[in-house]
Parts: structure tokens; C-alpha cells; sequence
């Protein structure tokens, strides 16, 4: 390793921003695909891996890929819900890896729902 | 970089490592390996995490979810219902004590949501072991700043400013100190680093040095660079492997990124900065004694002046700070003295580490702004005493300090209002004491210590302690007499004033306090031959109230000596003649009818053979008195 100047430090900082991003929170997106058994046994783990892929690829450090249990709505999976900070957040249904690479581009990083994919906008009251 | 969807932060405190977070570590990573997902989850070990009495503890982010007291067992259920089914595990999740209720968001329990975190803002969040962590939680900014856009007087100014007064416990300016030592002229300046910590139940600097060494590293540049040091060694203590072990990995990590050694940051400027390992001699926390230690002499400390900021280490002109002033520079640095001060009163400013531990719920580390008060410490973050009993005092400040009775524990803990209820900040080691403990004992137990570390030197500390220490034990022995607690006041003021350094000074302190708020609890010893806690096994006679005695049988099962006698519905009894007074049936008893009399109640027991006969009169007279 050289060694390092001022620039070097803010570097790291840049690079390892989405693994303490994940930790610290202060991201602008979360995309939580949703993972219970019936998740899972519909393909929820290909989903995944296309999220991860894509944030990897587009080098994206502000938005985090999270799981959750079952979504209640076993017979539309794969599903997925994205989050954009101080908007609604959106559910998509009958996901498939293809299907999550557009909504990460066009609803994660362009900002516009796909509403083709979308169940609804909004979520249940949490507890 | 690769990107995870999961960081999982399992505990590498000392506290927790003990408790077996090392094996969890393994277990988990041949699991998360096992299940295919080492891709996606971010398993670290961490420096400690605070929550030391619930260990190993573990957070998952960014869920956010807090485990505790995690096995190996726990971690296939952890992989496979939270890390891949999404569900997380309620089992492994905090309760709260009293209300029995799961809390399982890390920022909703009390322990962690009262806290402000500076100097340990690091804490749980990275692995001390990599240094990029550290810089992507804004490391060595600080450093850069100081020695790119700042002056040392700049520097200064702003330590000065932001109120920052020493953490080892004397509570010295640091900002003055530094100005002190920039001042004076010499062609070898020495930056120093105290992680000698030696009070009992203290391990707020371990903590850091095993959490954040880079903290401490950045917080010694920026010093050196005011005072114009290039050389610098932290002395750290033996028994502390892992602190040293995460310190050198550190020095050699900042070495190789040019953050050490010659020309850092190609700023131009040289440190370089050796660890000096202590063999655990409490007076080396004493910064003259230190120094000596460092030069490869016997720990003793010599008068001042000259004070160290003239002529310290080998004579030279030097700095001595502690790990957990070290730690809070950078940010100071950083963000001003005006944030720095939004924090604490107005002469104790920001924030300060405590150890929270004895008779405590959530024994543990914690930061807290100065000026909160004591009670919202033990009670609100420390979950106040286990098993339903009564808080009786808090030690502050170690052998050093003394004990607050319950009627102080509105006093904010500010270095003066503390010293008014004649403890002492000191370096925030905090013991908690409940109603089972005898203070005579307490004051005793603390004089042991400071009579076996007195270095020799001065025949006050060195004859005065032990002298004290023998009249105390006699008091616990039932061989008190009239005027003894007289005597121990007059010898702790003269070896407060005649003693050279803090050890001596201070050693009184916890005699002081006992005699000041718990007086009756010595009356009782040396007039009643009473100690009503039972701790001193000379002074008690343990007794059965058969009044209140349900005949349950658990007194007879914890007796080791069986002398514990009483069939069901009998009211049992206890022979006299077989009691080694170890208190167990008391602290077993549910229906508190294990009484604690005087002494003298012994012989009266043990003389009538016909136990019938005497129980109903003499026995109620007796449990009349207690209080």
C-alpha cells in the first residue's frame, strides 16, 4: 500500500461508504426483498442476487439491498419493496431478476416507478 | 468494493470474547459459508460493545436487530430464520428486566438509546482491526487538517476552548497542558499515552484501545503536532494483550498508509509512535512514575515542579494524556469547540466513559453527557439493582474515590459536584453496591489495594495505609474500639498532606466517605459487635425466625455445612455450632425469615439445650432490634 495523502483518505471514505451506509444508515433508498419460505421457493434468492449484482456494477454506495420475512401475499411471489427516503414506498410483485434490474434502473436510480410491475403504493401501518 | 445486504457485528470486547464470541465467530462464518451467503453477509468483530453483562452480544444492520448472550448453538437458527427467511430470532433478543417485555431494535433499549457516543463513536461499528473502516468513519480528517490547514496554536486554542478537561481522573485542562509544553523550548518533545487504567471494576480505556486503537493514534498526531513532538509511546499494561495486541496491529497499518513515520500525509511532519507495556504496578498511572517506567526504572514517582510539560521523560519536555482525552481530540478538531461544548456544564464540558459493574443490571460500558445526574445513570441506563434489592452506594473514582449513599444520587456528575460529596470523577470507574454490602468492608477492601501498590516512597502512604488497614480490620474482626474512626479520620488527612502524589493523596478517600455517610454501620461493628450485613463473619449470627418460616427447605439445601435442620411444616433451625456464617440462607431465603443478629447472640444460642424452650422469648427480643 502507498502511502497515503489527504485525497487517499476521502478516497476510502468514498469506497467504503455503502458498507458503513448499511451499518450507520443515511441511505436514500432501501430495497427490501421480501424472503419467507414461499419467497424463496419462488425465486426470491435470483431476485436478490440481481439487486446485489447491479448495486455492485453500478457502484452505487446511497442505497442498501435488505430481506424480510414473508409479505402476506404468498401467491404474488417474488416480491420486492423499494423505498426511496421521504417517498411512499412501492411493492412489486411476480418478480423475476430481469424485472428487478429495471426497477433498479428506472425506479432506484431514475426516481420513476415501473408501474407495470407495481402492486400498490404504500405499506401497511407497522407496529 | 463488495456490497453486502447484511453487516452482522458480533462483539470482540474482552468481556465478550471471554463469554466465547470467538467460537460464535468461527460458527458463524462456516455457517454464512455453508449457506452460500458469503456474498451477502458482513460478518465483523468488533471492539467492545458495551453491553457487557448480556455477552456475546451482537447487532445486525441494517435491521438494526440487538442479540444477546448468543452460543453456538444460536447460530444456525440466526442464518436460517434471520439471514435468510428475514425472521428474526425473539428468543436471543433483550428483555427488559422489570417489565419482562423484548425489545428488538438496538436504539430502543434504554442501555444504548440514553447514551451520547463521542469518544467511543466507534464503538460496534467497525472492525478495529481494518483501518479503512476507521477512515470511512471520517479517521485521521482530523489528523489531516491539523497538520495541513492549521496552525499549533490553532490547535491549541481549540482544545483550550472546547473545555476539555483530562479523563485519567485529575481533571487538568488538556488544552493548558499542551500550551504549557509548546512553550517551552527543547529539540526533543516527548507525546505520551496513559492506558495504565489500574482502578478495580475500571475498563473504559481498554475498551477504546480495543475498539478504535486508531482514535487513540489520531488523538496522539494531533497532540505531537502542537507541541512539536516526534516521538511518542503509549504505555499500556500487560494484562491487557488484546489492547496491545489491536494498538501494534494499528501502529503497523498507520505505518504502512504513511500515517506514522516520517513525512505523514506529505505534510511534512515525523512521529513515530512505540507501544511501552507496564507490568501492572497501579502507581505507573502516576505520570511522573510512568515516565520513570518508560526510562526502564522502577515506577516511583518524584516531586513536581519541574512538571512534565518542562522536564518529563528523560528530562525532556513532554505530554501525558489519557486514552480517553486522546479519543475525543479528533472530533474536537473536526467539529469545533462550540459543538464540543453543546454537551456537559459549563466546567465540564462533553461527554464522559463509565464502567458500569457490581451490583448492577446492565453492567457495561457507556457514554454520557457530563452533568446527568446519578440516579438516571444506575437506574435509567443501568437498569438499576438485580433481584429486587436495594441500592445501597455507588463508588466512583476507584480506590481513589469514594462512596455516594443514596440520598447524593441526584448530583450531576460534573468533576465539582462530585468532589463535594468528597468522591472523585476520577477515571469513571463505577461500582454499585446494594444492601448486602458492609461499607466497613468496602473501605477495607479498597485500602488493601492502595496499601499493597503504595510504591514505598513516602512513609505516609507506605506506613499510613497499612496502619490504617490494620485498624479497619480489626473493626471487621470485632477488635474495634471508642475513638477508632477519630483516629482514622486524623491519619487520612495527614497522609492526604503529606503524601507526593495521587496515590497517597487519594487513598483515604474511601475511609473518609464510609465514616461520612454510612457513621452507623461502624458504630454497629465496634459497639454492638453487630455487622448487620453479615459480611464480616466475626461480627453476625445468623437466625431463623421461625415466626416467619414457611419450612420451604431452600435454606437447608444452599447450606454447605448442613447445619440447617427442620422437617416439612417444622420451622427449621440453624445449629449454631456448624454455622460458617456464609450468608447463604439469607440470600436464599424468599420469606425473609433468616435474620442477621449481633455476635454476642451466638454464645446465648449455643448455651441453651433446650432450643424449644428459649426460641419464642429470646429470639423476638432479638429480631425487635434489628432494624
Amino acid at each position: 500500500m502507498p502511502r497515503l495523502t489527504v485525497d487517499d483518505l476521502k478516497k476510502i471514505k468514498e469506497d467504503y461508504k455503502s458498507t458503513l451506509a448499511l451499518r450507520e444508515g443515511g441511505y436514500r433508498a432501501k430495497i427490501t426483498v421480501h424472503m419467507g419460505t414461499c419467497g424463496i421457493a419462488a425465486g426470491a434468492r435470483k431476485v436478490m442476487e440481481a439487486l446485489l449484482d447491479e448495486l455492485n456494477k453500478n457502484n452505487v454506495k446511497d442505497v442498501i439491498a435488505t430481506t424480510s420475512g414473508c409479505a402476506g401475499l404468498c401467491s404474488k411471489e417474488p416480491m420486492a419493496t423499494v423505498e426511496i427516503i421521504n417517498e411512499a414506498p412501492v411493492k412489486y410483485v411476480y418478480l423475476n431478476d430481469d424485472k428487478m434490474r429495471k426497477i433498479f434502473k428506472e425506479h432506484v436510480m431514475s426516481g420513476k416507478a415501473v408501474e407495470d410491475y407495481a402492486l400498490v403504493i404504500g405499506s401497511e401501518t407497522a407496529y | 468494493m463488495e456490497r453486502y445486504r447484511a453487516s452482522v457485528m458480533l462483539c470482540g470486547g474482552t468481556g465478550c470474547i471471554a463469554g466465547g464470541s470467538l467460537k460464535v465467530k468461527n460458527a458463524l462464518d462456516e455457517e454464512i459459508k455453508n449457506r452460500g451467503l458469503e456474498n451477502e453477509i458482513n460478518a465483523v468483530l468488533t471492539g467492545c460493545n458495551g453491553f457487557c453483562a448480556q455477552g456475546p452480544v451482537m447487532t445486525v444492520y441494517p435491521d438494526d436487530i440487538f442479540y444477546e448472550k448468543v452460543t453456538v448453538k444460536d447460530i444456525p437458527v440466526i442464518v436460517e430464520e434471520h439471514f435468510i427467511k428475514g425472521k428474526p430470532v425473539e428468543r436471543l433478543m433483550y428483555k427488559e428486566p422489570f417489565k419482562k417485555q423484548t425489545i428488538p431494535l438496538m436504539r430502543d433499549i434504554p442501555f444504548f438509546s440514553l447514551q451520547v457516543l463521542r469518544a467511543l463513536r466507534n464503538k460496534g461499528l467497525v472492525d478495529p482491526e481494518k483501518i479503512e473502516e476507521y477512515i470511512a468513519r471520517d479517521g485521521y480528517q482530523a489528523a489531516a487538517k491539523a497538520l495541513t490547514e492549521i496552525t499549533p496554536e490553532q490547535i491549541i486554542n481549540e482544545v483550550k476552548k472546547s473545555g476539555l478537561r483530562g479523563r485519567g481522573g485529575a481533571g487538568f485542562p488538556t488544552g493548558l497542558k499542551w500550551e504549557f509544553c509548546s512553550k517551552v523550548k527543547g529539540d526533543q518533545k516527548y507525546i505520551l499515552c496513559n492506558g495504565d487504567e489500574g482502578d478495580p471494576g475500571a475498563f473504559m480505556d481498554r475498551s477504546i484501545m480495543e475498539a478504535d486503537p486508531h482514535v487513540v493514534l489520531e488523538g496522539m498526531i494531533i497532540g505531537a503536532k502542537a507541541i512539536g513532538a516526534n516521538k511518542g509511546y503509549i504505555y499500556v499494561r500487560a494484562e491487557y494483550p488484546l489492547a496491545v495486541h489491536r494498538l501494534q496491529l494499528a501502529i503497523n497499518q498507520a505505518k504502512e498508509y504513511g500515517l506514522l513515520g516520517e513525512n505523514i500525509l506529505g505534510a511534512g511532519f515525523n512521529l513515530d509512535i512505540e507501544i511501552y507495556q507496564g507490568a501492572g504496578a497501579f502507581v505507573c498511572g502516576e505520570e511522573t512514575a510512568l515516565m520513570r517506567s518508560i526510562e526502564g526504572k522502577r515506577g516511583m514517582p518524584r516531586p513536581r515542579p519541574p512538571f512534565p510539560a518542562q522536564k518529563g521523560l528523560w528530562d525532556k519536555p513532554t505530554v501525558l494524556n489519557n486514552v480517553e482525552t486522546y479519543a475525543n481530540i479528533p472530533q474536537i478538531i473536526l467539529n469545533g469547540s462550540e459543538w464540543y461544548k453543546s454537551l456537559g456544564t459549563e466546567k465540564s464540558t462533553g461527554t464522559k466513559v463509565f464502567a458500569l459493574s457490581g451490583a448492577i443490571n446492565n453492567i457495561g460500558l457507556i457514554e454520557v453527557p457530563m452533568g446527568i445526574p446519578l440516579r438516571k445513570i444506575i437506574f435509567d441506563i443501568g437498569g438499576g439493582i438485580p433481584k429486587g434489592r436495594k441500592f445501597k452506594a455507588v463508588q466512583l473514582g476507584g480506590p481513589s474515590g469514594g462512596c455516594i449513599p443514596e440520598h447524593l444520587l441526584d448530583t450531576p456528575v460534573t468533576y465539582e459536584d462530585i468532589v463535594q460529596t468528597g468522591a472523585i470523577v476520577g477515571s469513571g470507574g463505577m461500582v454499585v453496591m446494594n444492601d448486602l454490602n458492609c461499607m466497613v468492608s468496602v473501605a477495607k477492601f479498597f485500602l488493601e489495594f492502595t496499601a499493597e501498590e503504595s510504591c514505598g516512597k513516602c512513609p505516609p502512604c507506605r506506613i499510613g495505609t497499612t496502619v490504617m488497614l490494620d485498624m479497619l480490620t480489626n473493626i471487621t474482626k470485632g477488635r474495634g474500639k471508642e475513638g477508632d474512626m477519630e483516629l482514622l479520620q486524623d491519619m487520612s488527612r495527614d497522609i492526604i498532606a503529606t503524601s507526593l502524589c495521587g496515590l497517597g493523596q487519594t487513598a483515604p478517600n474511601p475511609v473518609l466517605t464510609t465514616i461520612k455517610h454510612f457513621r452507623d454501620e461502624y458504630e454497629s461493628h465496634i459497639k454492638e459487635g453487630w455487622c448487620k450485613t453479615g459480611v464480616c463473619k466475626d461480627l453476625c449470627t445468623f437466625y431463623i425466625d421461625e415466626k416467619k418460616c414457611k419450612a420451604c427447605g431452600v435454606c437447608k439445601r444452599v447450606c454447605p455445612e448442613n447445619a440447617i435442620s427442620g422437617k416439612k411444616k417444622v420451622p427449621h433451625r440453624i445449629k449454631q455450632e456448624l454455622c460458617i456464617q456464609c450468608r447463604s440462607c439469607y440470600e436464599a431465603c424468599k420469606f425473609d425469615s433468616v435474620k442477621i443478629g449481633p455476635r454476642s447472640m451466638r454464645e446465648k444460642l449455643m448455651e441453651k439445650t433446650d432450643q424449644e424452650a428459649l426460641k419464642e422469648i429470646q429470639i423476638t427480643a432479638m429480631a425487635g432490634k434489628e432494624e
